[in-house]
């Protein structure tokens, strides 16, 4: 017989499904559950983009593209990050239109991270980079945010954590799931630790056009930052296209050439029909994200200000679409809190933990869903907490 | 459109402490700011968007678009007209239109012959009234930008990253 354990390489064995995983098939054994879990907009993509789709297959728009994608949306998106981080990027060879952002993360560590390396991890955080960092044989230094500093990064735990193996920064706001963001104030101590040092940073903004009140900034404009970070970004968030699996990153030349042979070698080109639609969302739904960004804006309002007076406080945040209120005033853990919610109350949130230790004593919740489903959610959690606060 | 007006377009109910908490601005606010529109004559009222195929006491309404073709007034153009045919219960909407016709109208009766009967007795003689031409609703799949199909299924995961 075949010894499997022999034959699964020990990076992966000794991987951990997410915390979500185990959360996500406890809720899939309830029935009508009241869900806040998804990290994923409940818009439709809009239907011009959708079109674009069709008629791009009507055409027969089915063969791979070059590796690094169509040269019309590679310059559409020069001309997307021009516009919104104020840096260009070259569409010959300065940027690569990947499988969804996460496959833009996989690539950037897999091409800089070696045995031995220290890759700091802004925590709490996305899933994805600690594994991945692990599988190159990296080693993740948590570099943790607190509530009282709104879950940004300072540029004085930034600096405890760098050594001399310190080989990347991973640098994500706005903040899955903290929904916290880094404004130019913040960043502009974070580039002056950064701007003397060998260390790459990974910017991953997906988030970046779901910001409230002010327009997201990238690291990338502060002086000598451009040669030092890979942005990544995608279309899943600003477009509402989660399924069309098409994101990008943007680095110096030296860098992307380095990164594509990996994206070459591992996936060839992205899908093709989802770049042909991706190109008609930049081109012409950009005014559809500011819809989407008007109607996220007040359900947020309506989230922070339905935990607090529950009785759970909720810091404001201001990217994204998920708040993250504290709930160690119940006295239990995050798991324990989700847990008992999910069973006496049918409603599934994330807990906080799941995104890192610092998570502990917080809860993830999404707020892209309808008002209405909010609205009964947040009387449901706090029918629960009262029950707890009372009870115990 | 203004933030308020959007909200109470797509849900009149709402409390004015909602809209606030939305908004970011107080309850208080938010009651003088519709008091406002309402006086400024911006809000005229309040609907409910009903799906009248699938309420059982209203399934056999029928709807109807009737393009009326019309000769203006001298003085008063075709506000006139307008304004008569606006009065009729039946008759829901009334626009002045570009293009082949003058006045695109929506009525509702409770029965086909019900609005024939209508268009033949009361618009068709109003003086001023060249031609009519009536084209009746069969489905309604969207109304007032509500989707009127079966119930919207989520189909994203419970919890996903």
């Amino acid at each position: 017989m075949i010894d499997y354990s022999r034959i699964i390489n020990k990076k992966t064995r000794d991987m951990k499904p997410s915390g979500i995983r185990k959360f996500f098939d406890l809720a899939q054994t309830m029935e009508n559950v009241i869900a806040l879990g998804v990290g994923e907009p409940n818009f439709q993509t809009p239907w011009p983009i959708r079109r674009a789709a069709i008629t791009a297959l009507e055409r027969g728009k089915t063969f791979y593209t070059a590796n690094s994608g169509l040269y019309n949306l590679r310059q559409s998106i020069s001309e997307y990050v021009k516009d919104y981080a104020k840096t260009e990027y070259s569409p010959d060879d300065e940027i690569i239109v990947t499988v969804g952002g996460s496959e833009a993360i996989d690539l950037s560590i897999r091409a800089i991270v070696e045995p031995g390396d220290e890759v700091l991890i802004v925590e709490p955080c996305f899933v994805c980079y600690k594994p991945i960092v692990e599988l190159s044989g990296g080693i993740p230094v948590v570099v943790e945010t607190k509530a009282e500093d709104d879950f940004k990064l300072t540029a004085k735990a930034l600096k405890e954590k760098i050594t001399e193996k310190t080989k990347a920064l991973i640098l994500p706001f706005p903040n899955n799931p903290t929904g916290a963001i880094m404004k130019k104030e913040d960043l502009a101590p974070i580039a002056e630790v950064l701007r003397d040092m060998n260390i790459i940073v990974l910017s991953d903004e997906i988030y970046s056009e779901l910001t409230y009140g002010r327009k997201h900034c990238s690291i990338v404009e502060f002086d000598s930052m451009r040669e030092r970070t890979i942005l990544i970004n995608g279309f899943s968030k600003a477009f509402a296209m989660t399924g069309w699996r098409l994101g990008f990153l943007c680095a110096p030349k030296e860098l992307v050439s380095q990164i594509l042979k990996i994206h070459q070698y591992g996936i060839m080109s992205s899908p093709t029909v989802s770049q042909y639609a991706a190109i008609e969302a930049l081109k012409n739904c950009r005014s559809d994200i500011d819809m989407m960004v008007d109607e996220y804006n007040m359900r947020r309002r309506f989230c922070v200000h339905g935990f607090n007076e529950i009785g759970l406080d909720c810091f404001e945040p201001e990217g994204a679409f998920y708040v993250f209120p504290c709930i160690k005033s119940t006295g239990l853990s995050s798991q324990e809190f989700c847990e008992k919610l999910l069973y006496t109350k049918n409603v599934a949130v994330v807990p906080g933990d799941a995104f890192g230790e610092c998570g502990e004593g917080f809860i993830r919740v999404s707020y892209a869903y309808s008002l209405e489903h909010l609205k009964k959610a947040i009387r449901k959690i706090g029918e629960f907490v009262r029950e707890i606060k009372e009870n115990g | 459109m203004d933030s308020l007006l959007k909200l109470l377009k797509k849900n009149a109910r709402l409390s004015n402490s909602e809209l606030g908490v939305m908004l970011g601005i107080s309850e208080q606010e938010v009651a003088e700011r519709i008091e406002k529109l309402e006086n400024d004559g911006i809000i005229k009222g309040y609907n409910t968007v009903i799906n009248e195929q699938a309420a059982a006491d209203c399934g056999d309404l029928v709807t109807a678009y009737i393009e009326l073709k019309v000769s203006p007034k001298a003085q008063s153009g075709f506000d006139e007209i307008a304004r008569t045919v606006s009065q009729y219960d039946e008759v829901e909407n009334v626009w002045l239109m570009s293009g082949g016709y003058d006045l695109g109208i929506t009525i509702k009766g409770t029965n086909l012959m019900d609005i024939s009967l209508f268009v033949a007795q009361r618009l068709a003689p109003l003086e001023g009234v060249l031609s009519t031409a009536t084209h009746f609703v069969l489905k309604k799949y969207k109304d007032n930008g509500i989707d009127l199909s079966d119930k919207i299924i989520d189909e994203r995961g419970l919890v996903s990253p």
